[in-house]
């Protein structure tokens, strides 16, 4: 039971537990004492001193250690003869607060003024106006005239760039250190700091590329003025002109809930959005969101999308009309009869998934889920349970991320296991390789790649700590990704992961389960409707008369698919952008983005979110699931076409995990700690609070029926002198949401491969040289970095750059042009 | 003369080299403490003589060593040789001419609180002295003053030297701390207090060069010897720096109490050119401005009796000065020092220093309007109470009490 303590703010009573902070008692009572460097996810830093209030104790008396009362009983409060930091000092029992008193609001009259005298009078031109702290507290607490010489103000530079993505206006900064503290205490990015001191102190970057953190957005969202600006947004718009739009991120499994700020334009009348914002959601990425999720939206706009559906003539694709488009696939269908191969990916909605099985079902095909990693079955089985939530594991709890390199894969996981551990949680990291989680770890375990299986039996039968922490926890939630794992390897590592979780009796309750790091949005929305991977999938479709493929791009991840897919009598395909497998295809039809349509997913964790749209479809675009009813209808089927809201109800009313969810229930919100809001940008910044859902995680699959066993992998036996290369996926890849925004253009991996020092030094090849990757029956190029981290022996070979390398597999390596020239 | 605890080397010639220094009685102490004496034998002694930090607070440094927990370990002792504050430079005649009594004295604090490595923390301009101190600390662990297993005993001590950058907020404590742990020197929050929370996140007692050098006295021949100078409440000697407008500016070292008349006009030999004395700042930069009355003149130098003037004796570097001086000018020295030397964490004090120079300087070369005195002295007034730590409230003190006492002088400068 934790201690509470009891005290009163400006006349009115308050508990809160001992060690809050009087800021966050206050915000308790919705009284505002205005912070600028305290910010309620940071240690406190007493630094900018707007805070100060009067503070008055019980007086003790030292002899007898009782408290001295007044006449009439009460007890005799104190006052100090100084104000103190609100937010540097505890509360204690009987603590006697004044924030509104004529002493307190001089006081902060006078901090505010020290602070305006060399701020720039830029609120006219500057975007942080609407939401800027230090607009908002001026106008409530600070002079209405400044008494410093105007012509005395230091001039200082306007537009720096920090990196290429986050612009700092020297001017604006009122050194409230909330930046360098967020990337030193939060994203362990310690990348920019002070430097300078006295009324020359200013922000610096140390890093090349500057600001090198995939969580730099977020120091734009707590800066309490508008010095940190991102070069997506900076002149963007005016926040009373943007509407907030809900929406979530489907970059990757985690499902940030975020906010798109929307604005019509005035020349083209289309609304567009302006710019992504992180929407509070504590259960599942707080308020926060990683660099790749605020800035690759502009996928959606790209001159590249698909506007037209398209059919193959004379070897090249033409635009044709809708009709057309469908008859002919139609007809492609009708044929095939049970002979279709149907494939799905983790990028569509549950509804288009619902309709895709729907499809397949009735015309007796299979359903099948290209994706990278397999398991997602187990996952629904022993996966996280309602009334999860990642913010509860703590000391007692245990972690295990095996074979994932959850910085690169998904950040905002990253960020919350490392807070687990911060809190005391013990974290085990298993991996082949160093990864950005180890420093937080209490214990890591290395294992080579191959050998999955021998790690995995350490820890279950093992009587090591490991063994001991992972059975004798509390709480134990496993994470698994895509470090070195094909679908086979993964679809046993899950298996044994999950029968760990069942053998300890870490399943069916909340903060419990299995967590694979999908590489899409919504692969477990797939799983939870009964998708399967197929590890023979080249001879499916060889086996197939023709495929069906929604939203997966199996050329440009796969060799032998693609060449299965050249091979194939046909292919019908339906996405966003013409990839490599829709130029295979004989007819392509143009599909829908999250934010231009509404639909749910389903997160890593298993909780089911919903999205609405954002800005108007693209004339020509239909939503997946409408393109797969329509060519149903038009091949007879009793499949029609209908609304994401029908599609929604008919696959809520279905048995499986999704019964009984409605959508009231996705939407529903509760009051969130910290208080954050669009009128109190002053405490936690300018995320947004959520009043469009939370979402809700889904009961456990009870089906009887279990996944099949997993064979055992073999190995991949490595001779002398040649190299093991297993795919490894990172943030920035050239996938295509990620390819088409140029804003994180410079961010994309240079460097396809990665290799140990040791190893680059024995082939005489050097960090930026080209090489060769000779694999049985054909070869990868591209150029190398380092990595001190992984094994020799290993060549790390990044996924969605072109390399097609999805599996483990056996190298042999060779320098084929120098970076630089060699003397 | 003869009453000298720590400017010894002005009886002793070469004290400064390791053989002379124990030709005269050097490290005798150090060694009987560590193969005898138990270390809160040291400490009961030091508390014994009321001995008071000679950096400027004036705490008892015995109470203070006693504040450090002995359930964590180690612990650290760090000197703190930043000596900084303008019209300072007491610390500075120590450490070049009398190193080894600071040295010994060091190592008996070390002792005192069972530290295993003491830090001498120089600020960067003293980078000669430091090499020096290298030197000199190698010598003494050639010598087996220093090191592993003293004397034979369990007892080991490392000295380590370490240069600041040209900061003077690095000679607060914690902010000292940061600049030793490699991080950017701003003063840290406070509680947790060095004592608990120090170096590293250990215990660590901080300690003036000049209050170190006292120790091999005390421990040496007894509270009851250092007692018998000075007064009740302030014992000892103190160094007193003595500079501005008088005939012999320099270090006197003269028992706690000793009038201001005392030193100004016997051994400073008073006012250059026999001029009226104007004011008097008895702690350097950071002082109020005392007007130099007859009452001003007959106080007792100490930590009691100089706060009834409206000051403190703070590192009690007296700067004189005369009817030849216009207050305003000094003030705008003042307020220029503590706008440079700001470290820019809190805002009062990062934007008020700035502030103040801005209106100083249009005060000093005469394009101010007559608002403007009084503008400083809000300025000033706005900043007291607020800072984060000492620096900002004392860059006030010296505006404060210059307009208030002395504002004909800012007057005069005032466009007709």
């Amino acid at each position: 039971m934790e201690k509470l303590v009891t005290l009163q703010i400006d006349g009115r009573s308050v508990t809160v537990p001992a060690g809050t902070m009087i800021v966050d008692a206050a915000k308790k009572l919705d009284i505002i004492i205005p912070t600028f460097c305290y910010h309620p996810k940071l240690k406190p830093a007493g630094m900018c001193r707007v805070c100060l209030v009067d503070v008055g104790r019980p007086q003790i008396d030292r002899a007898t250690n009782q408290p001295v009362l007044n006449e009439d009983g009460t007890p005799k409060i104190v006052f100090g003869p100084k104000l103190e930091t609100a937010c540097t000092t505890p509360v204690s029992e009987g603590m006697v607060v004044w924030g509104a008193t004529e002493k307190v609001m001089e006081a902060r009259k006078e901090i505010l003024e020290f602070l305006l005298t060399s701020h720039p009078l830029d609120c006219p031109v500057c975007d942080k106006g609407g939401e800027c702290p230090l607009q908002n507290l001026t106008l409530k607490f600070g002079p209405t005239e400044s008494r410093f010489e105007f012509n005395e103000k230091k001039h200082l530079s306007k537009h720096v760039p920090l990196g290429e993505l986050i612009y700092l206006d020297r001017e604006r900064c009122i050194q409230c250190g909330r930046c360098v503290r967020f990337q030193d205490q939060i994203a362990d990015d310690p990348v920019i700091g002070f430097s300078e001191r006295g009324r020359s102190i200013q922000i610096v970057s140390y890093s090349e590329p500057g600001f090198d953190s995939i969580f730099s957005g977020n120091t734009t969202d707590i800066c309490p003025v508008g010095a940190l600006t991102t070069a997506d947004f900076r002149f963007g718009a005016r926040t009373w002109e943007m509407e907030n739009k809900a929406s979530i991120c489907t970059q990757c499994p985690v499902g940030c809930n975020i906010t798109y700020n929307t604005r019509r334009e005035v020349k083209s009348g289309k609304i567009v959005i302006k710019r992504v914002m992180p929407r509070q959601n504590e259960e599942v990425n707080e308020i926060w969101i990683c660099d790749k999720g605020r800035f690759t939206y502009h996928y959606a706009n790209s001159p590249e999308r698909l506007t037209s559906p398209l059919i193959k003539r004379n070897g090249e694709l033409v635009r044709v009309s809708w009709e057309e488009a469908i008859e002919f696939a139609a007809q492609k269908v009708k044929a095939a009869g049970s002979k279709l191969a149907v494939i799905a990916s983790g990028r569509l909605s549950n509804e288009d998934l619902y309709t895709l099985k729907k499809f397949s079902a009735e015309i007796g095909g299979k359903a099948i889920l290209h994706t990278t990693i397999s398991g997602g079955d187990w996952v629904s089985r022993v996966g996280m349970a309602p009334g999860s939530d990642l913010s509860k594991l703590e000391k007692g709890s245990t972690i295990l991320v095996f074979a994932s390199d959850l910085h690169e894969e998904a950040p905002l996981w990253w960020l919350r296991v490392k807070g687990a551990a911060e809190r005391g949680a013990t974290l085990i990291v298993a991996n082949a390789r160093k990864t950005r989680l180890d420093k937080f770890a209490t214990h890591t375990l290395r294992y080579q790649y191959g050998e999955e299986a021998k790690a995995l039996d350490e820890i279950i039968s093992g009587k090591s700590e490991i063994s001991r922490a992972v059975k004798e926890a509390e709480n134990l939630v496993v994470f698994y990704g895509s470090d070195g794992l094909g679908l086979a390897q993964s679809a046993f590592v899950a298996e044994k992961l999950a029968e760990l979780l069942t053998s300890t009796g870490h399943t069916g309750k909340p903060n419990n389960g299995l967590i694979a790091v999908w590489q899409k949005g919504n692969d477990q929305g797939a799983w939870e409707l009964g998708y399967k991977t197929d590890e023979h999938l080249e001879d499916t479709i060889s086996a197939a008369m023709g495929v069906y493929i929604a939203g997966a791009d199996p050329a440009s991840e796969d060799p032998g698919l693609k060449i299965a897919l050249q091979r194939a009598g046909f292919i019908i395909v339906q996405d966003l952008f013409l990839t490599d497998t829709a130029r295979l295809a004989d007819v392509v039809f143009p599909a829908q983005a999250v934010m231009e349509r509404e639909g749910t997913a389903v997160t890593g964790e298993r909780r089911m979110q919903y999205y609405a749209p954002a800005v108007c479809e693209p004339e020509g675009t239909r939503p997946d699931h409408s393109i797969t009813c329509a060519i149903a209808q038009a091949a007879g089927m009793s499949l029609t076409v209908a609304s994401t809201a029908e599609i929604f109800e008919q696959m809520t009313a279905a048995p499986g995990v999704f019964h009984n969810i409605t959508l009231a229930q996705l939407r529903e919100t509760h009051e969130q700690w910290p208080k954050i809001g669009r009128n109190e940008v002053y405490y936690a910044g300018t995320a947004f609070d959520n009043k469009d859902g939370l979402g809700v995680i889904l009961p456990l699959n009870q089906d009887q029926e279990k996944p099949l066993p997993a064979a055992i992998p073999e190995a991949v036996a490595v001779p002398q002198g040649q190299f093991l290369a297993v795919p490894v996926t990172r943030l920035y890849d050239r996938g295509g949401t990620v390819i088409t925004s140029d804003m994180v253009k410079e961010r994309i991996t240079r460097n396809l491969i990665s290799l140990n020092p040791k190893d680059a030094d024995k082939i005489k090849a050097a960090a930026g040289d080209r090489i060769l990757l000779h694999l049985a029956g054909r070869d990868i190029e591209g150029l190398i970095g380092l990595d001190h981290g992984q094994p020799e022996g290993v060549v790390l070979v990044t996924r969605s750059m072109g390399a097609l390398l999805s599996t483990p597999a056996l190298a042999a390596v060779s320098v084929i042009e120098p970076a630089t020239q060699k003397s | 003369m003869s009453d000298l605890f720590l400017l010894r080397h002005r009886n002793i010639e070469g004290l400064n080299q390791l053989s002379i220094y124990l030709e005269n009685g050097g490290f005798k102490t150090w060694k009987k403490a560590v193969t005898t004496q138990k270390p809160e034998e040291l400490i009961n002694e030091v508390k014994a003589s009321g001995l008071r930090g000679r950096g400027g607070a004036g705490f008892p440094t015995g109470v203070k060593w006693s504040f450090l927990p002995n359930n964590i370990w180690p612990h650290y002792v760090v000197a703190n040789s930043d000596e900084s504050e303008p019209g300072t430079f007491k610390d500075r005649e120590i450490l070049e001419y009398n190193p080894y009594q600071f040295l010994e004295g060091l190592m008996l604090a070390s002792y005192a609180v069972q530290a295993k490595d003491a830090y001498i923390y120089f600020r960067g301009e003293f980078w000669q002295i430091a090499h020096r101190f290298d030197e000199r600390i190698a010598e003494l662990t050639a010598a087996g003053y220093l090191g592993d297993h003293l004397f034979g005993t369990d007892y080991s001590l490392r000295i380590h030297t370490h240069l600041g950058a040209g900061a003077y907020i690095c000679g607060e404590e914690t902010a000292l701390l940061e600049s030793i742990e490699g991080r950017l020197g701003q003063p840290r929050l406070r509680p947790p207090f060095p004592a608990v929370e120090g170096l590293f996140g250990l215990p660590t007692v901080i300690n003036n060069v000049e209050t170190l050098t006292n120790l091999p006295v005390i421990i040496g021949e007894g509270a009851a010897h250092f007692r018998s100078v000075g007064t009740e409440k302030s014992p000892g000697t103190k160094i007193f720096s003595l500079s501005g407008r008088v005939k012999k500016p320099g270090n006197y070292e003269l028992p706690l109490g000793t009038t201001f008349r005392e030193l100004i006009f016997t051994h400073g030999e008073g006012i250059i050119n026999d001029a009226k004395i104007k004011a008097i700042m008895p702690a350097g930069a950071s002082s109020a401005l005392i007007p130099a009355t007859d009452v001003a003149l007959d106080t007792p130098m100490d930590y009691e009796f100089v706060p009834a003037l409206g000051g403190q004796l703070g590192s009690a570097s007296v700067i004189i000065l005369d009817e030849t001086v216009n207050i305003s000018d000094l003030v705008k020295d003042t307020v220029h020092f503590f706008k440079h030397e700001s470290c820019g964490k809190c805002t009062p004090c990062r934007e008020g220093t700035y502030w103040m120079s801005c209106i100083i300087d249009r005060i000093v070369s005469g394009k101010s309007k007559k608002e403007d005195i009084d503008l400083l002295l809000t300025v000033a007034r706005n900043m007291q109470n607020k800072c984060f730590c000492a620096l900002g409230e004392f860059s006030t003190t010296a505006v404060v009490s210059a307009i208030d006492k002395f504002r004909a002088d800012f007057e005069a400068r005032l466009e007709s």
